[in-house]
């Protein structure tokens, strides 16, 4: 076992890990009649379909192909019919397109791509590969991978994120004790895309049977695998980065910044199969967890598939949940609809009980510094929360609280409840807004306007999409 | 006795000194500043577009902006700032703000309790405040704390209300609402469609029974051109506004005069909705602490 000294990041927290479904299997789960697609599962600009209402697909086939430079195309998770475009709840609570594919039952698959060889074939053929199978970062930011894998800047490390410090989630656990092989040919896939010598593999001490399981392959594959302290938030990519390398990402920069690129080990998985089996990403593991689920369980779900089926595969709840969290307890989303489908970042389903809810009025900050302490940014969160609190989002912005990770550690550990998160994450989109307009107006200033067209638009005027 | 005179003879001192700086070295001011400043409302709220009343004050005099911009200044005030001037003003068409939502605690659903902090842009971008409606208020008062003059109210049913004798039409709560559903229109129209939704009918119906369902029975009630339907949402023509009477032509009561009481549903034919008692019904009830 690689035992080389890992650095410790500064702050975090140690929930209880309640990894209750660790021992679970992934199970495969049946066919559903219908499944609820959504044309946006990804970061950036949303798919666009190309196919029509009422045409039969197969398994695998495209249904949207990619709506620009940061976006992802989208295939559908088994063969039948496809119902108009329309609207469904996404985790976020917001409306978003969708298909419904209407299931024959056969659930033929469409002929695969052709396979590739992780090692041998070219980096741009397996770079256009990972771009064709939709694949995203599944770890939760679904930020397209093709992108991440572009990088403008010199990248000598690549690391397998294998961490997944948020409490209750076993998907990547099981997908690294189940299918090792094909993450690491996925990890070869990107190495050889991005033509770097080192890969890690970081995972937390509390797995050692996966970090066992990855460390008879690592020499095959040659990889190096860190077992790294048990603390939340290592799976956040800049603090794993600084465990496994003892760079530091600067303020506002990116991974590519310090020569790092990190991957999840879902999303390597992904493209192990897309590379070796030519087989898009439609179907991802999930975590179905919680206290009022009777089988805590990971399941291998077809995107589209709703959260309300994924419960009831899971057994059911035996007591009526209160909350139901998109993701992790830490950094997931609540959603209040049980239509709300499963997404290509959805690595688990988290039922809390009534007595494990606990609700807090919050009061007023007692500047005991807890905050301080544990923010793995180094931020000061009481005094971006008191900020945002008084709507003064340009102090915030000197309190850089752009560089907030949003991990939740802060409202972990505050004595007065208080929701710091949700303060920051306030001034956050304020300041975002105001970079946007503030970039658009020097585009719009900066343009050249020789041209005496009296009907050219202004940019700057153009009505622009609700961004939410 | 000492102190007393000493300190006075300081202060007589400094105050000529004071006096002599301002006669040699003050920087000159143009009486009109000073003299439309004090006419001005002073609340500073934007609604001329400038950064604030002194700034507007300002561009005036120097010729940059031209008197009645301000939406709050009555008529006998712009006349005495046009006559400091010098100017004749062009009166500007009085603006207010207008909520166009019917979705109060007694008509739209909620979907989820939500318990966190209390400002609706913030609410918002948490699973939509737990409205189930997207469009709809969320009542949290983030545009009644924006506005300069304090015209907005939440109701007790949850639901943000502009008063028509107080608002002057800045614009401040427009910019604010995180679900765009504040218009400005102009203050002569009485009539206005309290519904910002566009989605199908059916869908709207499940969240919210004040919600316009696209009939077009005010279409017919009105002279052509008056009121127009874009999909399932009906909007009304503010520079050819239809008279009062075509509020009776909407069954679904969410075209409305702009003081007119959202009526309360009285035959309660949809069981999921919330009581009419003015309280949120969270559809998952919060845990005991």
């Amino acid at each position: 076992m690689s035992t080389f000294l890992q650095k410790f990041f500064y702050g975090g927290i140690h929930p209880d890990d309640r990894k209750v479904s660790k021992e679970s299997a992934i199970q495969e789960a049946p066919l559903f009649p219908t499944y609820t697609v959504p044309l946006s599962m990804h970061i950036g600009a949303p798919a666009k379909p190309v196919v029509k209402p009422g045409e039969t697909v197969l398994k695998g086939q495209l249904l949207a192909e990619a709506g620009g430079f940061v976006s992802a195309p989208i295939h559908s998770p088994t063969s039948g019919k496809v119902g108009p475009i329309a609207s469904c709840v996404g985790p976020m609570g917001n409306l978003i397109p969708c298909f419904t594919i209407t299931s024959d039952g056969n659930d033929t698959a469409a002929e695969p791509m052709p396979a590739l060889d992780p090692k041998e074939s070219s980096p741009a053929d397996l770079k256009k590969r990972v771009g064709d199978a939709g694949i995203v970062g599944m770890g939760g930011a679904s930020f397209p991978t093709l992108v991440k894998l572009s990088p403008n800047k010199p990248v000598d490390t690549l690391i397998l994120n294998g961490v997944e410090c948020e409490p209750g989630l076993t998907a990547d656990h099981r997908l690294m004790l189940e299918d090792p092989e094909t993450i690491l040919a996925g990890a070869t896939a990107c190495a050889t895309i991005l033509g770097v010598k080192n890969v890690y593999v970081g995972i937390e001490a509390n797995k050692p049977d996966a970090i066992a399981k990855m460390q008879s392959l690592a020499s095959k594959y040659g990889v190096q695998v860190c077992e790294l302290r048990v603390r939340y938030p290592q799976g956040a990519e800049k603090q794993l980065i600084y465990a496994v390398t003892g760079r530091k990402v600067p303020t506002g920069g990116l991974p590519m910044d310090v020569g790092c690129v990190v991957s999840n080990v879902g999303s390597c998985a992904a493209i192990g199969e897309a590379v070796l089996q030519g087989k898009p990403l439609y179907e991802r593991v999930t975590t179905v967890t919680g206290r009022p689920v009777v089988n805590p369980s990971n399941w291998r779900l077809r995107v589209g598939t709703t959260y309300g089926q994924a419960i009831a595969l899971a057994g059911g709840v035996s007591e009526d949940p209160a909350k139901i969290i998109s993701g992790g307890p830490m950094m997931g989303f609540t959603v209040y609809s049980l239509d709300v489908p499963i997404m290509k970042n959805t690595s688990g389903i988290l039922l809390l009980g009534p007595e494990e809810l606990h609700q807090f009025e919050y009061h007023p900050c007692i500047r005991c510094g807890r905050c301080n302490d544990h923010c793995p940014m180094q931020l000061m969160p009481a005094t971006l929360g008191t900020t945002a609190e008084n709507a003064r989002y340009d102090l915030a912005e000197a309190w850089n609280a752009t560089d907030c990770i949003e991990c939740g550690c802060c409202s972990y550990v505050c004595p007065s409840h208080r929701p710091l998160v949700q303060f920051i994450r306030r001034a956050k989109a304020d300041i975002m807004t105001r970079r946007r307009a503030a970039a658009a107006a020097a585009k719009a200033a900066a343009a050249p306007k020789p041209e005496p067209k009296p009907e050219a638009p202004k940019p700057a005027d153009a009505p622009k999409p609700e961004a939410k | 006795m000492t102190p007393v005179i000493v300190l006075t003879v300081i202060g007589i001192l400094l105050a000529l000194a004071i006096g002599l700086v301002l006669k040699f070295f003050g920087a000159e001011v143009d009486p009109k500043v000073e003299q439309i400043g004090a006419l001005m409302p002073g609340a500073n709220c934007g609604g001329c577009g400038f950064a604030g009343c002194n700034d507007y004050v300002n561009a005036m005099v120097e010729g940059r902006a031209k008197p009645g911009l301000c939406p709050s200044m009555n008529k006998s005030t712009l006349a005495k700032v046009s006559e400091i001037l010098g100017v004749v003003a062009e009166e500007k068409e009085p603006r207010m703000a207008v909520v166009c939502c019917s979705g109060d605690d007694n008509h739209a659903h909620r979907s989820a309790f939500y318990n966190g902090v209390t400002d609706c842009t913030t609410a918002n971008a948490v699973a939509g405040g737990g409205k189930a409606c997207p469009y709809g208020c969320l009542g949290m008062g983030t545009c009644a704390r924006a506005c300069p003059f304090g015209a907005i109210e939440i109701t007790s049913a949850g639901i943000a209300k502009v008063h028509r004798e107080i608002c002057v039409g800045c614009g401040k709560c427009v910019a604010v609402c995180p679900r765009h559903i504040i218009k400005l229109v102009p203050k002569k129209v009485d009539v206005h469609v309290f519904c910002n939704s566009p989605e199908p009918f059916k869908f709207k119906k499940g969240v919210c029974t004040g919600a316009c369902i696209g009939c077009r029975k005010c279409v017919r009630a009105s002279k052509p051109g008056q009121m127009n339907i874009t999909g399932f949402l009906a909007s009304v023509n503010y520079d050819d506004a239809p008279d009062a009477s075509v509020v009776d032509a909407c069954p679904a009561k969410c075209l409305r005069l702009t003081d007119a009481p959202n009526p309360v549903p009285v035959h309660a034919s949809a069981p999921s909705l919330a009581p009419t008692t003015g309280k949120p019904a969270p559809a998952i009830e919060p845990a005991t602490k």
